[in-house]
């Protein structure tokens, strides 16, 4: 299995969506995050892993500008996506953010139905001009987060009634349903028990044939068993980003390998 | 002489208090293990004191007057007060009182002023009884205390159940205050409804408590028809939540999400000045202010206004409670949880969207708990609408109009010499009994919501 992987990996060397240059991010006096320089393929799952409080959310959130609404955060550098700055003053956060989509450590439904809830996004940006256009993108939104079938039959529940998994696949449904580009995951699964994480990771995997997604995790396992990218973060700084085989057999660093040891973090 | 005592108390405290803490050191240091730390046999022995004679002579100071009086009146001629009603009996007692005060009027007969130093030496031998029965009875108390101390004794849990005894007590004590609330106002207003019958009072819809004093009297008759005057309270404080609502919740919208830190710092101690602004002075600015400009602007588009309308008080209610909801409206907001925001924002959504579509529907229960209990405020609401609002009670749901409030009939109706039996003045119980159910089914409504919603968040 890991072998048939690593010929579907090699295979899509896809081109780069997202490029980040002498990138440093600053939380007041603390300088969080230091000349990371960091090119992501797309269709890709790339991995940011690392110890707590290296950074590596914090970079995650520069990407679709979330870091924007801490007031005492800043950003320098220059992050692209295909080619384009997005701390450019051009841009607007609040489109790039549909661009670029985001799920996040705990599940978050809204206290809203069910189809609200993935509703929510395409409706703010306009995609459906019919309600049955609009029944049409959730369908195909929770058919792509994997949860259609447990949910199709009560779309009019609340989303806050499912269970951790369910809600968390819901997120993900919520996530695809405004078309975005890439997608980004800040410890999807790590309020999740291990056969929701088995089916969020599964989903992952199917979600890399038509989005770049970044995945922050604690979890080495899961680095290994979902990403071809791997990017390790230490105290701020990039060590080490290569293929996940390479990271996890034949590390360069000595940082790397300790940590992937167990030795620190 | 009550100060002597009350002296004494606490001298006997703080005795009792280094005393036994003394014992209990001088126990240790002969190399026992004592149970409790020597502070808490200390507090043990100052709590066993104080309590019981504290409570002893507030007791005393209740009854000492009824008492005193008592042994007085027993002691004037036999005879004094035959042929006399209870009012000038009562009369009779008042000037002797007053005599003891030392505010003598005119030339009292002899047997008055024998009565009145009669009162002030039982006066005086009751405050030496006072102090007495203190000396005797914190000397007992401290007596048992100091023997109390041993290696083996349990002063911190005795003295723990002493103190949680005292906070029970404090904690009853507003509920039996509020039943005795209830119970006085349920009196007088069954004193009322056998006068004038309950449909009358619910459905009347005229409202004029002039009751002839005398037989031969010319007045009007006395209709207790309430529902005009709940209907002046209802206008006014639909005005005030008219206002309060939208600003309110719009300052709160503002302050919670859109407002930089600078901002938030200047306008959120200003809000707790106006909510901590004293309702009279809210009077004057309805009177003196916003009154005459509604006038004038409606004179000047040609609209002749009352001088004291149901808008003028109610506008300035109205801002009187804009901090009240404005700040139950942020805390709800606040208690949202941060990955919803999150969540809204990583979708796109703008702050304005977030707010619209996620935050508000997820405070909605804590923002209507506030918005109700800002309804009671309004309905209860006395000194802006007895300064800013008529007397006369109106069937009118204009505005413009000058209507009265429940608050108020019941202030000028209490006001004035009339005496207790009179239905005039037990009018006002009632309406004080319907005030308080409404309030009090608003506020149950309200907290019930406002439980609810916290349960969501936990």
């Amino acid at each position: 299995m890991n072998d048939m992987r690593k010929i579907e990996r090699d295979a899509k060397m896809a081109e780069t969506k997202i490029t980040a240059r002498n990138v440093n991010v600053f939380y007041g006096e603390t300088h969080a995050i230091r000349d990371v320089n960091v090119d992501i393929a797309d269709k890709t799952v790339t991995a940011f892993i690392g110890p707590s409080g290296c950074g590596k959310s914090t970079f995650l959130r520069c990407i679709n500008r979330m870091n924007d609404t801490i007031d005492i955060c800043r950003v320098t550098g220059d992050i692209q996506l295909d080619g384009t700055d997005i701390y450019a003053t051009s841009v607007d956060p609040v489109q790039l953010r549909a661009q670029v989509g985001m799920v996040f450590q705990k599940p978050n439904p809204f206290p809203k139905s069910i189809y609200d809830n993935v509703a929510y996004g395409p409706r703010i940006h306009g995609l459906a001009r019919t309600k049955s256009d609009m029944d049409e993108i959730v369908e195909r939104a929770l058919r792509r987060g994997a949860i259609w079938d447990e949910v199709k039959d009560r779309l009019d529940q609340p989303g806050t009634g499912l269970s951790g998994g369910q809600q968390q696949r819901l997120c993900i449904a919520r996530a695809v349903a405004t078309e975005p580009e890439v997608l980004l995951m800040d410890e999807p699964c790590s309020a999740l028990d291990p056969i929701a994480t088995a089916q969020v990771e599964e989903l992952i995997d199917e979600l890399r044939q038509d989005y770049s997604v970044v995945i922050v995790t604690h979890s080495m396992q899961q680095a290994a068993r979902v990403s071809q990218k791997t990017a390790f973060f230490h105290l701020g700084h990039l060590v080490e980003f290569n293929d996940t085989d390479e990271i996890f057999t034949n590390p360069k660093d000595p940082r790397t390998e300790s940590y992937i040891t167990g030795r620190i973090g | 002489m009550v100060l002597f005592a009350f002296l004494l108390l606490l001298g006997a405290t703080f005795v009792a208090y280094a005393l036994n803490r003394r014992a209990a050191i001088s126990i240790r240091a002969n190399g026992t293990q004592l149970h409790s730390l020597e502070s808490f046999h200390g507090l043990f022995a100052a709590l066993t004191v104080l309590v019981p004679v504290l409570v002893g002579i507030l007791i005393w100071l209740v009854l000492e007057g009824t008492v005193v009086d008592w042994v007085m009146i027993r002691s004037l001629p036999e005879g004094t007060f035959d042929d006399l009603g209870s009012g000038a009996s009562q009369l009779i007692v008042a000037e002797i009182k007053s005599i003891a005060g030392g505010r003598v009027f005119g030339t009292p007969e002899p047997w008055k002023t024998e009565a009145a130093e009669r009162l002030v030496a039982y006066n005086r031998i009751a405050d030496w009884v006072l102090v007495a029965l203190v000396a005797v009875s914190a000397a007992m108390l401290l007596w048992f205390a100091r023997r109390s101390v041993a290696a083996q004794f349990r002063a911190r849990q005795s003295a723990e159940r002493i103190v949680l005894g005292l906070m029970v007590f404090c904690a009853v004590a507003a509920i039996f205050v509020t039943i005795g609330i209830v119970f006085a106002l349920t009196f007088e207003t069954i004193k009322f409804f056998q006068v004038v019958p309950v449909t009358e009072f619910l459905f009347g819809t005229s409202w004029e408590p002039q009751i002839p004093i005398r037989e031969d009297q010319v007045a009007a008759e006395g209709a207790f028809g309430a529902v005009p005057v709940f209907l002046g309270t209802i206008v006014i404080s639909t005005v005030a939540l008219f206002i309060a609502i939208p600003v309110g919740l719009m300052t709160a919208i503002y302050l919670n999400e859109f407002a930089n830190r600078r901002i938030r710092s200047a306008v959120k101690p200003v809000l707790e000045i106006l909510a901590g602004v004293p309702t009279v002075v809210y009077g004057f600015f309805a009177v003196l202010t916003v009154a005459p400009a509604i006038r004038s602007f409606a004179a000047s588009i040609g609209v002749d206004v009352a001088p004291n309308t149901a808008l003028a008080a109610g506008g300035v209610m109205g801002i009187m409670l804009i901090p009240f909801i404005s700040s139950f409206a942020d805390d709800a907001l606040s208690a949202v949880p941060r990955s919803l925001r999150d969540g809204a924002l990583a979708l796109g959504a703008t702050r304005g969207e977030m707010m619209v579509n996620v935050l508000f529907p997820a405070a909605i229960p804590g923002i209507v708990g506030g918005i109700l209990l800002a309804v009671s405020r309004a309905i209860g609401e006395t000194m802006i609408v007895v300064m800013a609002a008529g007397l006369i009670a109106k069937m009118t749901i204009n505005p413009l109009d000058s209507v009265t409030a429940v608050t108020v009939q019941i202030v000028t109706l209490l006001i004035g010499d009339t005496s207790f039996d009179n239905p005039k003045t037990l009018s006002a119980f009632a309406l004080g009994m319907m005030l308080f159910l409404v309030t009090l089914v608003i506020n149950i409504f309200a907290l019930r919501i406002v439980r609810k919603y916290r349960e969501i968040y936990d």
